[in-house]
């Protein structure tokens, strides 16, 4: 796809000065931008003839803090032996941090030019806080809501801000890979008081398979050669 | 003079016509809506998290569970990103066998939506219409699959299996007389593609019945034309995909702009709207459903003279059959691994989009070389268009507002998550 290295070019020429870098991965572009910029990006992308993204897709929120991290040894594992599989939760960093836990990324579409771009903003690790682009594309309302609903990132400028997803009266923002899965409040309706009651979870949260991460992917090589037919050792 | 304040309504969550589990605050002003706030979130399942917690293959699953009447749709686009970033392409008969399915899951859809939309506006008989066809849709489902909702039926790397040869039949039972079952299995004698095929040749004519129905009615039209009306730029800047983009008369299909599988290899047309009313809307897809018979036709005839495989024999990705595996020491290795740990994706972030019947449905994936996704994002069509529901409800009646809802086409399995 020639139009991505095109549309990078223009990106680049545009906004050079307001982004970090810019990226091409699976055929993809990817615009590292910086968050105190937001407006004047989205202001261009929108209105730009060359660009013209009229269509905001999707805004998520992403939490870093685990990115990177093996649950299971899976080099060293034959001084140990057995100890890995044991000792699952213990966590090994393979891949070097990222430079912020929260990144806040934006979709966009061009209908006209038929292209399409990712942008992406580090964010602050304790107060997650970006500008809101509802102005430049109402659909980032609820996308909005739902990233703060889930990470807790905060949308400068968005004129409702609330919890979306969540119950009402939920406590803490349940996509952070600090929040357990399993959730921290469990609820049932206690026919005495005749109500329902929250209560903290009984359940222990278990993990089935430990997440791992091989250092090599040798096996996704399209080059790889075929596997031995079957029957060849019976 | 006594303050005159406005009424506020809530409807939903239990209401026969909120299509699921929808809170609608609406403000009134006599019947007037001046402000409508949907509440959503009461059917989230933290889909996306529960992904972060388990490997690639075991999430597909979960996807149906999105948008429970487009299921094999919602794992397609899944599907397609674990793809993309493994960087491996399933055979054109496993691409064909999806895009047949993904069509019949459109027609699906689209049955089921006009089923409900019409029983909302006050149409009873097209609802035990849709249903009728339906039933045989489903039947394929379960022919190809085992589960006639929730399949779980696409698998990285190509399908689960190969079209089966022969149809599940109906069985002596004490509620239908021998005649009656001999009359329903008079078309499943033959593999599943007759089936499809005898199904999508007398399609057309269903459709216009349906047609015939509604689309000269007068009171459908009363109730849909002029009713719900968005601009092309507005449908735009509010972030609509599909038949709603289309009924406001943008022509984008993801199929043909940016071609997916083999839909470059198919004769398909693009419906396209004109005004953005729920007639238009409606309009749009009826045609839609056509244009889907269409190529599940053209699909019918490629499957037939193209036998071959249908799933990748990568076995780091694809689990090997059965046999291979008894008599295999490598096989066996292979399975053990894809079933305990699964297999790992190399590290990167990818977003696939397909033209699922509701509109784009997205899937961004991250991952950081792991057995499990580090972050899924669904995107669902269906989220963009109810927020915009506020928009598209001002100044209308309070009717109306279940006639737009409708014709939006929601589902609250995708929309909460």
């Amino acid at each position: 796809m020639a139009s991505v290295d095109i549309l990078e070019q223009a990106i680049q020429e545009t906004l050079g000065q307001f982004i970090h870098k810019t990226e091409i991965k699976f055929g993809q572009l990817t615009v590292y931008i910086m968050p105190d910029r937001l407006r004047h990006i989205a202001h261009t992308l929108k209105e730009e003839p060359d660009l013209q993204f009229e269509e905001l897709l999707d805004v998520c929120g992403v939490d870093y803090q685990e990115y990177g991290l093996s649950e299971w040894e899976t080099e060293k594992a034959t001084s140990k032996g057995f100890e890995r599989a044991a000792n699952r939760l213990q966590k090994n960093r393979v891949l070097p941090p990222m430079p912020a836990r929260f990144a806040c990324v934006y979709h966009l579409l061009s209908v006209k030019h038929n292209h399409r771009v990712r942008l992406k903003a580090w964010l602050n690790d304790d107060f997650p806080m970006i500008d809101s682009v509802i102005g430049f594309w109402p659909a980032a309302n609820w996308f909005e809501r739902e990233a703060f609903d889930l990470y807790g990132i905060l949308f400068n400028g968005h004129p409702d801000l609330r919890r979306i997803l969540t119950d009402y009266g939920f406590i803490g923002h349940p996509f952070r890979k600090d929040f357990p899965l399993i959730g921290n409040v469990e609820m049932r309706y206690d026919a005495a008081m005749g109500r329902v009651v929250y209560e903290p979870v009984s359940i222990t949260p278990r993990v089935l398979v430990p997440r791992v991460i091989r250092e090599d992917n040798r096996y996704i090589n399209a080059d790889l050669p075929p596997k031995a037919e079957e029957g060849s050792n019976k | 003079m006594p303050e005159i304040r406005n009424y506020t309504l809530n409807f939903g969550p239990q209401h026969p016509a909120a299509h699921g589990v929808l809170r609608l605050v609406l403000e009134l002003d006599g019947e007037v809506i001046k402000r409508a706030d949907p509440h959503i979130g009461l059917l989230h399942r933290a889909t996306e998290k529960l992904a972060e917690s388990k490997p690639y293959n075991q999430s597909i699953g979960y996807m149906d569970r999105l948008d429970y009447v487009s299921m094999m749709c919602n794992e397609h686009g899944y599907v397609l990103a674990i793809e993309k970033l493994l960087g491996i392409e399933p055979p054109v008969r496993a691409q064909y066998i999806r895009v047949m399915f993904d069509e019949i899951t459109r027609i699906l859809n689209h049955l089921l939506w006009l089923g409900a939309h019409a029983l909302d506006i006050g149409a009873m008989t097209v609802f035990l219409y849709a249903f009728r066809e339906r039933e045989d849709l489903m039947d394929c489902y379960e022919a190809v699959s085992g589960a006639r909702m929730h399949a779980t039926y696409y698998r990285p790397g190509g399908v689960y299996r190969d079209l089966p040869a022969t149809m599940p039949q109906y069985e002596k039972s004490g509620w239908r007389t021998e005649k009656q079952i001999q009359e329903l299995n008079a078309n499943r004698q033959g593999s599943l593609l007759d089936f499809i095929e005898s199904f999508a040749q007398r399609f057309d004519g269903k459709v216009d019945e349906y047609e015939t129905l509604l689309t000269d009615n007068r009171i459908w039209k009363q109730r849909t034309v002029d009713v719900g009306v968005v601009s092309p730029e507005r449908a735009l800047a509010l972030g609509f995909t599909g038949p709603m983009l289309r009924g406001s008369g943008v022509a984008w299909d993801l199929r043909r702009k940016q071609p997916y599988e083999v839909y470059d290899q198919l004769e398909f047309d693009i419906p396209v709207g004109s005004n953005g009313d729920c007639y238009d809307r409606y309009l749009v897809r009826m045609a839609e459903m056509r244009e889907s018979n269409r190529i599940i036709k053209q699909c019918v005839q490629w499957l037939r003279n193209n036998p071959g495989s249908v799933m990748l024999q990568d076995h780091k990705i694809t689990p090997p059959t059965r046999t291979e595996m008894k008599n295999d020491m490598e096989s066996l290795i292979h399975h053990f691994k894809l079933f305990t740990e699964g297999y790992h994706v190399p590290e990167g972030e990818v977003y696939a989009a397909i033209e699922h019947p509701k509109g784009e449905f997205g899937v961004y994936l991250i991952s950081d070389g792991s057995n499990k996704p580090y972050r899924l994002k669904i995107r669902p069509p269906g989220f963009s268009h109810l927020a915009a529901l506020d928009e598209m409800c001002r100044g209308h009646l309070l009717a109306d507002v279940v006639a737009i809802l409708s014709s939006q086409d929601i589902v609250f399995g995708e929309i909460d998550r």
